[in-house]
């Protein structure tokens, strides 16, 4: 048994923790601290990606209490990929903030960002529902605090309704949790897994109610319409470096449905069937609508990227709703893609609020280093809307084509295409006022600093800060020339969530796999 | 005691989500610490209600409570705990700052939703 699985947690956590009681007083010290922490983590990360690479599916008992009863961790391919994915991210987006001066504009930031990390990294690699609550809650509790860092009023009122929809998210975590432990008897998935096709009649509605309670909590934290209401004001109101690293927290939503809807869920199971793919296909759909005519809408370039943040959630779940193998791969390569796109642009919100005081779409004579900027926003607009040549496109195409063969292709190739077209009108519209329009001469004057504790900081657009700009940019054109291995990868990552049998087997022993097997023998469906 | 018991968890839990709905912060804050004894009641009941039984092994026992969902209970007890008191005190500072305590944010800034500065003051 391996100890590198559960180092992800360990090492965020101790840093964390150091940062906050010994280096309190002194901003050089937790930089120093934080970013070494995060290299090392992506350091682990890149371990424990080569060491399921082979296929290979590693459980971890804690405290060595087997596997029914204590707590495991469990790092298979897909674990690996989201532990890299936010390992990396969470490294490009605090080189950025470091940059950029934004860790000084409040308290705590460095600590607050460790224990964030350690709660993504938890919440990937448990194999255990109560568990991912417990996980939940840790990512949650930071990202309040990162939420609200620096402060001013509309981010603070924006933050009590972000904490107040979370907790009501947790309770109905809590309920679809007790249900399910009334029902299985365990916690454990792989154990559910190996239980959910041996349950008495009876229990199948209480069953379907738990599945189901179970997926309004993670489509809550996805941002899936009708629960997206807390996402716009969250990501357009929170500095916008965080909101970068708030990209990985709704994919974070979207992973657990794939772990748990392929894994103890999966689409032909008695008594759900296939009742969460059909939830899903048409909210993805209308959320990918909603996020399109958000982008063409938005007032401010901060609202239009926060938009364009739920509608690729959109894109996301409906690749994730046709659980095949196809869709699967593709879903897992949009949501790399999606990630970083997404955290490259609200980096590029930040230099246009930093420069012109406001990303209102507004024109107003030129902002320092426009060219720049407006470079960085055309690479990072064009990843994120999906057009070619960068790996949005190709995302993209590999959604429609892994949807070909679903029975409503029709609608999904429609929205997607015609709300790609929307998404780009709108980046266009943003696009030409804030970087266009301000040479045209008919401008109003320059506006106040608007954004509260926001003001232009002589760090905020320095060189370093636009060198870390591009840090996300570059991993996207790297994910783009290298989408051949990357979609490979992707392709076995879904072939292993398919084999059941394998996960429950490395959790549980040999024997309770093969009842998985006999229970469920066509599950490629 | 199951009927009893269900219809308890009941009335707290849709007083918590009558007053979750309502507009300003406190009522919610009660709202969700009234949902989260909800919730931890039906979480111990997850476990069979069973009285008088031990939850541990002894010679004697014929019959036992399930452990596992106060384990469970508690830790969510601690975690709601804890997150009540930082919605109190985001709501606190919120309300502070905005002179409002309504959930909703009723008027963006002018230019169309950014953060709007504390340009008055």
């Amino acid at each position: 048994m391996s100890h590198w699985i559960v180092a992800p947690i360990i090492l965020p956590a101790l840093v964390g923790a150091f940062t906050l009681l010994g280096l309190r007083h002194d901003l050089l010290l937790q930089r120093v601290a934080g970013l070494a922490g995060t290299a090392g983590l992506v350091f682990l990360a890149l371990v424990l990606w080569a060491g399921t690479a082979g296929g290979a599916i590693e459980s971890y008992e804690l405290g060595s209490w087997p596997a029914p009863f204590g707590i495991v961790l469990v790092a298979d391919r897909l674990a690996a990929l989201m532990v890299l994915l936010t390992a990396v991210l969470g490294l490009m987006v605090l080189a950025y903030v470091t940059a950029s001066g934004w860790d000084g504009r409040g308290r705590h930031f460095h600590a607050l960002y460790q224990f964030q990390l350690m709660g993504l990294m938890g919440a990937m690699l448990t194999g255990d529902v109560f568990n991912l609550f417990v996980f939940f809650e840790i990512l949650l509790i930071a990202s309040y605090g990162l939420m609200i860092h620096a402060g001013g009023r509309m981010r603070l009122r924006a933050g009590v309704q972000y904490v107040v929809v979370n907790l009501a998210g947790s309770t109905l975590f809590l309920f679809a949790l007790g249900a399910i432990y009334g029902i299985f008897g365990t916690l454990n998935m792989a154990d559910m897994a190996a239980r959910v096709g041996e349950l008495p009649e009876g229990d199948m509605a209480l069953l379907r109610v738990s599945a189901a309670l179970l997926v309004l909590v993670f489509l809550l934290k996805g941002g899936l319409v009708p629960l997206h209401f807390w996402l716009p004001n969250t990501y357009a109101l929170a500095p916008a470096p965080v909101a970068a690293l708030f990209a990985i927290m709704t994919k974070v939503g979207a992973y657990s449905v794939i772990r748990v809807y392929t894994l103890v869920f999966p689409p032909g199971t008695a008594g759900t069937g296939t009742m969460v793919a059909d939830i899903l296909m048409p909210f993805a759909l209308v959320t990918l609508a909603l996020g399109a005519l958000g982008v063409l809408a938005g007032g401010t370039l901060g609202r239009v990227t926060a938009f364009s943040a739920l509608a690729s959630m959109g894109t996301l779940f409906a690749a994730v709703a046709g659980f095949g193998p196809e869709g699967l791969a593709a879903a897992l390569y949009y949501l790399i893609h999606s990630t970083l796109a997404g955290a490259a642009l609200f980096l590029v919100v930040d230099q246009v609020r930093a420069r012109r005081g406001s990303s209102a779409l507004v024109a107003r004579p030129p902002m320092a280093g426009t060219g720049l900027v407006a470079a960085a926003y055309f690479a990072a607009a064009i990843a994120v809307a999906g057009m070619p040549p960068l790996s949005g496109f190709l995302g993209k195409l590999m959604v429609l084509d892994a949807l070909r063969g679903h029975e409503s292709w029709v609608w999904v190739w429609a929205v997607v295409l015609v709300g790609s077209l929307v998404i780009v009108v709108g980046f266009a519209r943003a696009g030409s006022i804030l970087f266009w329009k301000a040479h045209d001469g008919s401008t109003a004057p320059a506006a106040q600093p608007a954004e509260p504790a926001d003001r232009p900081d002589p760090a905020a657009t320095s060189g370093w800060a636009m060198a870390a700009l591009a840090l996300p940019l570059v991993a996207v054109a790297a994910l783009t020339v290298l989408a051949g291995p990357v979609h490979g990868q992707m392709q076995a990552i879904a072939a292993q969530l398919g084999d059941r049998a394998a996960y429950v087997r490395a959790v549980l022993g040999p024997e309770a796999g093969v009842a998985v097997e006999t229970a469920t023998p066509d599950e490629d469906q | 005691m199951e009927l009893l018991v269900s219809l308890g968890i009941g009335l707290i839990a849709g007083v918590g989500v009558y007053l979750m709905l309502r507009r300003r912060t406190f009522p919610v804050v009660l709202g969700l610490a009234m949902l989260s004894y909800a919730v931890n009641t039906f979480l111990f009941a997850s476990g069979r209600l069973v009285s008088g039984a031990p939850p541990v092994l002894t010679k004697d026992a014929t019959t036992y409570a399930d452990p596992l969902p106060q384990a469970l209970v508690l830790t969510a007890i601690v975690i709601s705990f804890g997150m009540t008191a930082v919605v109190v005190l985001l709501s606190l500072g919120a309300f502070l700052s905005a002179e409002t305590d309504a959930i909703d944010i009723e008027k963006l800034d002018a230019e169309g939703g950014a953060p709007a500065a504390d340009r008055a003051g």
